[in-house]
């Protein structure tokens, strides 16, 4: 044990305990030479003092960039089921977009699901599904202020179903109306004199929309076999109840809604949501960024606790400094509202040191000359 | 019930809009409607739209009823004959002209042989597909589109002979090709616009092999005995031009050569070409800096109280002379009035351009490259029959363009060399690959091209046979005389005291955002402030308020504006960043400087 010990404070833990694990069972002498070399490889790998890492970063993310082809991707058979891939995606997580393109869940299920069981059943139960999933015609009438709804039967029997349920969702989704039963579907008389007519219209419009059965939020569900288990795939993503699913298993699912993610599980959690979604894109596209580019990247965006795109409103209007800020984008307003407040500019980073044409402080423009004089 | 549109405007509904546009089209056959008007039914909106104006895309096909082509025989022999002319066969409604609209209603045969009788029109020739510039690619269809465009852009940029009218012409920047020729392998095209008129190209042997590494990255090598006989050679023409302008106040421009006192005087060596007029003699062999037409203006601001001050009155230079980095010898003079009756002169400069290391050449298949090494005739590679190819050609820029017209071409020429005959290279029916084969075995050759080549340098067989053959090259008008430029030091910009930009300008090369980022990520900190030093200034700032202060030489001593008597530190730092605090300060920004030791 004694040749561990040495190391465990030198080492991060999670390499630690990889040797340690791969070393057991060899002789002491040689374990400590592994021990000696996967320290000497891991001070290697370290930045060292002075490197602008940031920039870096911003090179080795961008130039694949370029690389980037343009797709949406599609998946084969499902409508409204296409996934945001490639530089739109990439420049959308970056950014902080609050409102992402498509957003999406793996939802993972817990044992006897997870083989198959009732599936089907439970995809379509987690699917929003909205009154125009199960009509087929609505009508009006304005002069007798009627609305005629046409139930689709097989749909509502796939669904589960059934008009009273369809019936009473709609009764609480509006005030002032009545609603009749009818043999293929109901009729919905809208209460009041003659000034209600154009309610007739805005109730025929948005009846359409009425939530019926399923989690909200999500649009579309496709069952698909990972690897030997079963999970569901969604367009549309509602983190909070998806998660609160006795059948879902809560530690492997998934969004990719970076602000959902925070929301729900914190901002750690969506640290870890920006690396992976990233990687997942810079993988998929057949290049490679070292991860160390993309956790830094992910850590500008997060370390405030709130998340922050690398835009002028976000991790750039946080620049200490006014003349990196006002390079960046609007010049005017960033000078003027500095000179409100009287804001001083320190120098201390690499923009504003190049207008001034002044040594930048990273690598040889770091160290300074300590000198002492001798009285 | 369709509404029907003409021009975009609403004009009336019919009930049958499939009959509608038949009867349509049928009357516009007739000839009861103009041929310019294309109509277009869209079936999912339900509209008919009718246009006629100007401004659209339109060409020509030959009308197919029940499955048979109208034009026949019979219109065909007539037109050789000239019995009738094109516009006939349009009045008679065979050939009618679609719009991109009404094409879409269309279904178009490509070849007699797919012809159907669901087709509506066939096409004259699958060559209209093509533009001018494409269907002068010689077998076109075998090589992928994108490299066909390209070819087809590279052929416009190429010199040759383009108007026989030259010698009288003032054309801004004119380029003529020595000794142009007629493709060997040539399209129906040729024939069309008679290139035999205006040439753009030469052919040349090319033989496709690298050569000592000098032909890579698409660079190609020239036989240095083809270059002085003439292969590539043309000139370059440009006129200068000065006119006597007249100002208000009676004062006008004077053409002659400048007296001695003129603001601006240049140096009696400059002005060494010009006759007792003030303009230069035709065939002055001219360089850099030297004056062609010689001119001087009246002075710029002349205010009343000016007239008596001598100074003022002198008249100042404004003689056109070469730019830098411009030489060549003068090749023609004109002496003439402009329309407002101004004493105009034309000065045309000619400067043979010789073909040398930088110039760009392509073939027709855009397989564009620079000249990468002239070589010596002695070395040059040669076949068993003691042909020297006049141009190497790198054959890895072959697999991943595909450009197989470019490898068919080769043969075409070869072919064509050695039998004396022009080959059709017309895409989609030329002469076929198959034929041209045979009958390059029959003329002694081997079928496939290649050739036994022994190295010029050794004297040794190459182990590889080399395919070599005759192809149409064409001298691009990007030539390194015109682009090439370097500078150590030389002019500044007056606003921001950084170098100026551009060659005429005799400018410096930036060295870009990207090109900055790249010392950061090297941290090489102090090489890059090294480089931005081009605009370094040190000025005085005051202490107290941080403005830049005021250096007075005479009393040598620096003092502020505001605070007076202060101290004072000189700071040194880009004169782009003391001109934005001036620009801070117009917009009543107060940028203070907060000065601290830097040690
Ligand atoms: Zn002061």
């Amino acid at each position: 044990m004694g040749i561990y010990q040495e190391y465990k404070e030198k080492l991060p833990l999670s390499l630690f305990e990889e040797v340690k694990e791969k070393t057991k069972g060899m002789p002491a002498s040689k374990a400590k030479k592994v021990l000696a070399r996967v320290y000497k490889a891991y001070l290697n790998a370290k930045v060292e003092a002075g490197e602008s890492v940031g920039l870096v970063a911003a090179e080795s993310l961008g130039e694949p960039g370029t690389q980037m082809t343009l797709n949406t991707f599609h998946f084969a058979g499902v409508a409204e089921m296409n996934v945001t891939v490639g530089l739109p995606r990439i420049i959308e997580i970056l950014d902080g977009r609050k409102e992402i393109k498509t957003p999406m869940m793996e939802i993972y299920l817990k044992n006897p699901y997870s083989k198959g069981k009732d599936i089907k059943r439970l995809a379509l139960s987690i699917k929003e599904t909205t009154l125009k999933d199960v009509i087929t015609e609505v009508s009006a009438n304005i002069a007798e202020k009627k609305i005629e709804v046409k139930f689709n039967k097989e749909n509502m029997k796939e669904i589960g179903i059934t008009s009273s349920h369809v019936i009473s969702a709609c009764g609480k989704a509006f005030k002032g109306i009545s609603i009749k039963k009818t043999d293929d579907g109901m009729l919905i008389k809208i209460k009041g004199g003659e000034d209600k007519i154009n309610e007739v219209y805005k109730i025929k419009e948005r009846i359409k929309e009425v939530y019926i059965k399923g989690v909200k939020g999500i649009k579309q569900i496709l069952p698909v076999k990972r690897g030997d288990e079963f999970i569901i795939i969604t367009a549309g993503s509602n983190l909070n109840e998806v998660l609160g699913l006795k059948e879902v298993d809560e530690t492997r699912t998934v969004s990719n809604d970076i602000y959902e993610i925070a929301n729900v599980l914190g901002v750690e959690a969506a640290r870890q949501a920006v690396i992976n979604e990233v990687n997942k894109i810079i993988e998929a596209q057949g290049l490679n960024v070292d991860m160390r580019h993309i956790m830094l990247i992910a850590d500008t965006m997060c370390f405030s606790g709130n998340i922050k795109g690398i835009t002028r409103y976000g991790v750039v209007s946080e620049k200490a400094s006014v003349l990196a800020r006002a390079s960046f984008e609007t010049p005017i307003r960033h000078i003027i509202n500095a000179s409100l407040v009287g804001e001083v500019d320190k120098l201390s980073s690499i923009v504003e040191n190049v207008m001034l044409n002044q040594p930048v402080p990273v690598g040889t423009g770091l160290p300074g000359l300590v000198v002492k004089v001798r009285k | 019930m369709s509404e029907v549109y003409l021009n975009g405007k609403f004009v009336g509904e019919v009930d049958e809009p499939l009959v509608f546009v038949e009867q349509f089209k049928s009357e516009r056959r007739k000839g009861n409607l103009s041929e310019n008007a294309n109509i277009f039914y869209n079936d999912r909106s339900n509209d008919i739209m009718v246009e006629s104006g100007k401004g659209r895309a339109r060409r020509p096909l030959i009308v197919v009823k029940d499955g048979i082509p109208l034009l026949t025989e019979k219109h065909i022999s007539q037109l050789e004959k000239g019995e009738i002319s094109w516009s006939d066969i349009i009045q008679q409604g065979v050939i009618e002209f679609l719009d991109a609209a009404e094409e879409e209603n269309a279904l178009i045969a490509f070849t007699e042989k797919e012809l159907r009788s669901e087709h509506t029109h066939i096409e004259i020739s699958p060559l209209t597909m093509f533009g001018l510039a494409t269907s002068l690619i010689p077998y076109a269809n075998h090589s992928p589109a994108a490299r066909m465009n390209i070819g087809g852009k590279n052929q416009k940029q190429a010199l040759g002979f383009y108007v026989s009218n030259f010698l009288t012409r003032m054309d801004m920047d004119v380029n003529l090709l020595h000794t142009p020729q007629v493709p060997l392998v040539r399209t129906t095209m040729h024939d069309i616009y008679s290139d035999e008129k205006h040439p753009a190209g030469q052919n040349m042997v090319v033989a496709v092999m690298s050569y000592e590494g000098y032909n890579m990255e698409d660079a190609i090598i020239i036989n240095k005995s083809s270059i002085e006989r003439g292969m590539g050679r043309s000139s370059y023409y440009r006129p200068s031009i000065a006119e006597e302008l007249r100002y208000s106040g009676g004062l006008v421009d004077e053409i002659s050569i400048p007296d001695k006192d003129v603001k601006g005087y240049k140096s009696e060596h400059d002005y060494r070409h010009l006759e007792k007029d003030g303009v230069i003699y035709s065939e002055a062999v001219v360089g850099e800096g030297d004056v062609v037409i010689g001119k001087t203006s009246p002075p710029r601001f002349l205010s009343s109280l000016d007239e008596y001050n001598l100074a003022a009155a002198t008249r100042r230079e404004s003689s056109v002379s070469l730019a830098h980095g411009e030489k060549g010898v003068i090749d023609f003079v004109l002496i003439t009035e402009n329309e407002e009756g101004n004493k105009l002169v034309q000065v045309r400069i000619r400067d043979q351009r010789i073909p040398e290391v930088g110039d760009k050449f392509t073939s027709r298949h855009g397989q564009k490259g620079v000249v990468g090494l002239i070589v010596p005739e002695t070395d040059m590679p040669f076949t068993a029959s003691g042909i020297i190819p006049d141009l190497i050609f790198s054959p890895h820029g072959v697999p991943s363009r595909m450009t197989i017209s470019h490898m068919i071409e080769l043969i075409g020429g070869k072919v064509s060399g050695l039998a004396g005959r022009y080959i059709d290279g017309t895409t989609f029916h030329s002469e076929p690959e198959e034929d041209l084969r045979k009958e390059l075995l029959s003329l002694g050759f081997r079928e496939n091209g290649v050739e036994t080549v022994y190295n010029g340098q050794t004297g040794e067989q190459y182990k590889a046979k080399i395919y070599v053959g005759n192809m149409y090259y064409l001298k691009l008008k990007h030539m390194v005389a015109n682009k090439l430029h370097a500078r150590a030091r030389g002019p500044i910009q007056l606003l921001t005291r950084q170098p100026t930009e551009g060659r005429a300008k005799e400018g410096g090369l930036r060295l870009g955002e990207m090109e900055k980022d790249t010392f950061v990520a090297h941290g090489a900190s102090l090489l890059l402030k090294e480089r931005f030093d081009s605009d370094r200034t040190i000025v005085p700032v005051c202490e107290k308020c941080g403005l830049i202060a005021i250096y007075d030489e005479h009393k040598n001593k620096s003092y502020c504006p505001i605070c007076g008597d202060v101290e004072i530190t000189n700071v040194e730092v880009s004169y782009a960043f003391k001109l934005m605090l001036d620009e801070f300060k117009s917009l009543c920004v107060y940028p203070s400087l907060k000065l601290k030791n830097k040690y």
